[in-house]
């Protein structure tokens, strides 16, 4: 199989842009991770930290967007290569919507610490921390699907999402009940209600992101298909 | 090759290629073309230099005959007639399929006998309707409004792009079926360029129109089918929009991404 473009400059502006989507991946992964971190531990200063990220995550949607312009515009790609450049559109989209997320979380952690709530409160973060780390793990394998452009692992991801879903439903029965048992930790739960679902929120980003290497890999939408109708076009 | 052609149920054919061989001497240049070509449509054929798209134009309108060494086997049925094979006098095949070459062609004589010389060969108009025709010509070739003052000036005095156009409405004005261009805009700039890619889509109204390009984003802009050969072989046919966005054969999506070589 023959990869390399007549133009090796072409080649070398793809291999870029690929790579700053990754580097773009893994920042909002961290952001995610450490807002976690806030969460459990009621760590402000981690929180903080997530925030700032963010503004680096933001700059880094608009400079690689910038970038997909000049290439379009001076290449005019087409088939694989051009699929490649829409779905990254797409996928840097779907990373600053997961940052959004982190931060999200992390001004809960802000606000939850404001007023006064604790780790004493003996909330049930742990749940939430499970939940994150399903989403967190699924990030990282539609990230790594992309980086090999791998479809079947593209596949794994939007299989495994079914699980967060399946997670996020369980807590928020949970939530429900404590909330019920003891109204004075209504408002914290209900933060933690908006936590859980930004975390499922993750999960899904994760999937789109799946989809988008699907895309680039076999020329197939899946959006918006049946798992069944994926796999036989993934196979 | 494969013979499978593919088609849309919904388009009817203008011209069906089947088995086409084409020789020059010994050279075996076209390999079993099978092919359908979609009536009042755009087909754009690209390929690398030497693969075989401009003989395949060439034979639509026996353009070949010229030339004794060269020769074609099978056929292409226009109407269900062979016109390989047809007893009918070339002259009136290529009225009714006309070619535009990628030099412009204009004849040393005014822009007005430039149209006319052509139809004067099938028709005997009087001087009123001749000078319908080749205004109405002129028109569909967008270039009536620059040269409306001076059609008795020599063809040769307009710019190339207009030359060209020139080119186009003379190959109209006999009223083809068909019209075959040959790279008809590597030698223009990317303003006549534009204004000729814009005329090909008015002319699909009225014509199946054949287009043989090395600019692939010309193919891409201007087509509805295109055609990818390789060394005398049709590798892929089919919409422009699947062929540029999801190519079914390989070899097809390494030419057009630039990986070919």
């Amino acid at each position: 199989m023959n990869d390399k473009h007549i133009s090796t400059q072409f080649d070398n502006e793809l291999s870029g842009i690929s790579t700053r989507v990754l580097e773009m991946g893994g920042m909002v992964e961290s952001q995610v991770v450490q807002a976690m971190y806030a969460l459990t531990q009621f760590s402000g200063e981690t929180a903080t930290q997530v925030l700032r990220i963010e503004e680096q995550v933001n700059a880094m949607e608009v400079g690689i967007d910038r970038d997909l312009s000049t290439i379009i515009a001076r290449r005019q790609p087409t088939a694989r290569d051009l699929r490649l450049l829409i779905a990254i559109s797409k996928t840097i989209g779907n990373l600053e919507r997961v940052g959004d997320e982190a931060a999200r979380i992390a001004r809960t952690v802000q606000r939850l610490m404001n007023t006064g709530v604790s780790s004493k409160m003996r909330l049930p973060v742990g749940d939430i921390a499970f939940e994150a780390e399903l989403a967190i793990k699924l990030l990282r394998k539609s990230l790594d699907a992309f980086a090999r452009l791998d479809a079947h692992a593209a596949l794994q991801v939007i299989k495994q999402d079914n699980e967060i879903d399946v997670e996020f439903d369980g807590l928020m029965r949970k939530l429900v009940t404590y909330m019920m048992e003891d109204p004075r930790t209504i408002s914290a739960s209900i933060d933690l209600v908006f936590c859980a679902k930004a975390i499922e929120r993750v999960g899904d980003h994760a999937k789109n992101l799946a989809e988008q290497v699907i895309y680039v890999v076999k020329g197939t939408d899946v959006r918006h298909t049946p798992t069944d109708d994926i796999e036989s076009a993934v196979r | 090759m494969d013979t499978k052609v593919d088609l849309p149920a919904n388009e009817s054919v203008k011209l069906s290629v089947r088995d086409l061989n084409f020789y020059y001497g010994s050279f075996h240049a076209l390999k079993h073309i099978n092919l359908d070509i979609p009536e009042r449509k755009v087909t754009a054929f690209i390929g690398p230099s030497g693969c075989g798209k401009s003989t395949l134009l060439r034979t639509f309108n026996r353009m070949f005959e010229l030339y004794p060494e060269q020769r074609a086997e099978g056929s292409i049925s226009i109407a269900g007639e062979n016109i390989l094979k047809s007893k009918t006098d070339v002259t009136l095949i290529r009225a009714k399929i006309g070619m535009v070459f990628q030099k412009p062609t204009p004849f040393p004589m005014s822009i007005y006998d430039n149209i006319a010389f052509g139809v004067r060969l099938f028709e005997r108009l009087p001087r009123v309707e001749m000078d319908e025709r080749v205004e109405w010509a002129l028109k569909k070739a967008a270039l009536w409004g620059e040269v409306k003052d001076k059609l008795d000036q020599n063809g040769a005095s307009l710019s190339g792009g207009q030359q060209q156009r020139l080119c186009i409405a003379r190959g109209i004005a006999i009223k083809p079926e068909v019209l075959l261009l040959d790279e008809p805009c590597s030698a223009l700039d990317p303003i006549s360029t534009g204004k000729i890619e814009e005329l090909i889509h008015e002319l699909k109204a009225d014509y199946t129109v054949m287009i043989v390009t090395h600019n692939m984003q010309q193919a891409a802009r201007c087509s509805d089918y295109t055609a990818y050969m390789y060394l005398g072989d049709l590798v892929e046919f089919g919409a422009t929009s699947d062929v540029f966005t999801k190519p079914k054969k390989k070899d097809t999506e390494d030419y057009i991404t630039g990986r070919f070589g």
